[in-house]
């Protein structure tokens, strides 16, 4: 006799889901994956080809730079900065050396001061032009990967000149700059603004208006300027979400409020608006580089600090607009020649922990483009 | 600002001003609410940062910092608490949810727990790592030895 009441006393309940959802599927990305732009890696739980949901799993390019910090001496620790986001490596260092010189209570002279907007403002540009040459390059588009390669090109040249090297430059000291300008530096970045902007228009041809990069990239990946608030997300991912927010106005470092220059926003938040807002900010750049060098002043390059640096205890929070987004020092001293406690907050880091929410309902072929569009660099989210 | 929250909370909290960064020292117990009220009643919608400070010859031996930012009126703060070695910090993840990674790195570089946080695991170092290397007792040549010598199979990552 089998009616439900004699299978009742197995107390058999319906399982909500069933024992194996033939549609569901976790995927791994990376870490080793040419899409990830460097060590990432991705869990993705799919449902056929759409994102349930995933994880980072991250850490594999950390070295402890904190670590270091606390067991070198204010000055040893400049060039670690660099490698942080080593294609933003200037702006590391602008940074770091801001932070320190606020702890010591010194401040650049002029002249160093504009030198460090023209070199940072550069590696702005540079980390721009890496940024669309990969992620077009994920996208499917090849040549603006050559087109940028060989401009970036220019600007490492300039670096190379002005300081020996080309990523890892370590361009900036506590204090201003280690070095004056070689001769001859300022009509080169002049020729180089000349040359550069009609190769902003060249990108914009090969991608604006391009068919298969807008349905790739329009309505992708979007995120609301609410969301980005609430996961601390910065720099132009929140620009593109409708936030009129930069540092370089908000709370003006270095000499930015000398400058004119706008905060170029969009308002949907997507893929395709991020593209925008950074084709912009390369323009502002130009233009900001253009005033810096008309008005470079003359003078001394390094402010009167100490051969041996003890800045005084107490603690300072300062942050920059990277590239990424805002970078952060927290540093703690205590009165002796090493920091006692190096925070960074580095932009990508955070900006990474939006992914999740952004590719949720995506496809897959998506999540490489969102990736690419939140512009991140292992080596700052890992440290 | 501070000064009302002096008034209203009285000795928890201590408002204090260096190089013209605004901070205060707030009593561990009264971390919840006011981490709320900031939020919530002073704007202060973004959290820019979660970090901790070791100070291991001191009876409390952590500081915990919050670092948080108000858009609306383009103004920071910080907020620094002390604790005990053990003790646990309640989790901001309910109030910024950017608190997320922020307070999973503190508990993998110093080893304090976040009260209430959704998935309190490592998450640059691995899984199964012993010891908090920010800590200021962990040598900086120091290492895992054993994990090294299962996963990575050699002796030493030195």
């Amino acid at each position: 006799m089998t009616d439900s009441n004699t299978l009742a006393h197995l107390d058999l309940e319906t399982p909500e889901k069933p024992f194996l959802d033939a549609n569901e599927l976790v995927i791994n990305m990376g870490p080793q994956h040419p899409a990830t732009h460097g060590v990432l890696r991705v869990i993705l739980r799919l449902d056929g080809e759409k994102v349930l949901g995933l994880e980072c799993v991250i850490g594999y390019l950390h070295r402890g730079v904190e670590k270091i910090g606390e067991h070198r001496t204010y000055t040893m620790f400049n060039p670690y900065v660099d490698r942080m986001d080593y294609v933003a490596a200037v702006s590391n260092g602008l940074g770091y050396c801001e932070t320190v010189e606020k702890l010591l209570h010194v401040e650049a002279p002029p002249r160093a001061q504009y030198v460090r907007v023209i070199l940072t403002e550069l590696n702005r540009l540079a980390s721009h032009q890496l940024w669309l040459g990969t992620h077009a390059l994920d996208i499917g588009a090849i040549t603006p990967l050559f087109y940028t390669f060989r401009d970036r090109e220019e600007i490492l040249k300039i670096y190379e000149k002005y300081c020996g090297a080309r990523l890892t430059t370590h361009a900036f000291r506590i204090g201003g700059l280690q070095y004056e300008t070689y001769n001859g530096f300022e009509r080169e970045v002049k020729n180089f603004l000349s040359f550069f902007r009609p190769k902003i228009d060249e990108y914009e041809e090969l991608l604006t208006t391009n068919r298969i990069w807008v349905e790739r990239t329009k309505n992708v990946g979007i995120i609301s300027a609410k969301d980005c608030i609430a996961l601390g997300v910065t720099g132009p991912v929140l620009r593109a979400s409708g936030v009129k927010w930069d540092l370089r106005k908000a709370q003006p470092y270095a000499n930015y409020k000398n400058f004119d220059f706008d905060i170029p926003t969009c308002q949907n938040g997507d893929t395709y608006d991020r593209y925008l807002v950074r084709m912009a900010e390369m323009r502002q750049s130009v233009r900001i580089i253009e005033q810096a060098i008309e008005g470079l002043p003359e003078g001394p390059v390094m402010a009167k600090v100490p051969k041996v640096m003890k800045p005084p205890a107490g603690e300072i929070y300062h942050s920059i607009e990277a590239p990424k987004g805002e970078l952060g020092y927290f540093i703690v001293s205590d009165g002796s020649t090493q920091p006692y406690r190096v925070r960074v907050r580095p932009p990508s880091f955070v900006n990474l922990q939006a992914l999740d929410l952004m590719c949720r309902g995506q496809l897959v072929a998506d999540v490489i483009a969102v990736i690419g569009t939140l512009d991140i660099v292992l080596g700052e989210v890992d440290r | 600002m501070i000064t009302k929250f002096k008034s209203t909370y009285g000795s928890g909290i201590e408002p204090l001003t260096y190089a013209g960064q605004n901070y205060m020292v707030v009593d561990r117990s009264m971390i919840p609410e006011i981490l709320q009220i900031l939020r919530n009643e002073e704007q202060f919608d973004y959290c820019v940062d979660i970090t901790a400070v070791h100070y291991p010859k001191r009876e409390k031996q952590f500081d915990v910092v919050w670092v948080l930012y108000s858009y609306s009126r383009n103004e920071r703060i910080r907020v620094k608490t002390q604790i005990l070695d053990g003790e646990s910090v309640p989790s901001s993840v309910p109030i910024w949810a950017a608190a997320n990674w922020l307070e999973r790195e503190v508990f993998d570089m110093f080893g304090i727990k976040f009260d209430g946080h959704p998935d309190m695991k490592r998450i640059l170092l691995p899984e199964g790592w012993k010891g908090y290397p920010l800590r200021k007792d962990y040598g900086i040549l120091q290492q895992d030895n054993e994990w090294v010598q299962i996963n990575l199979g050699i002796e030493s990552g030195q």
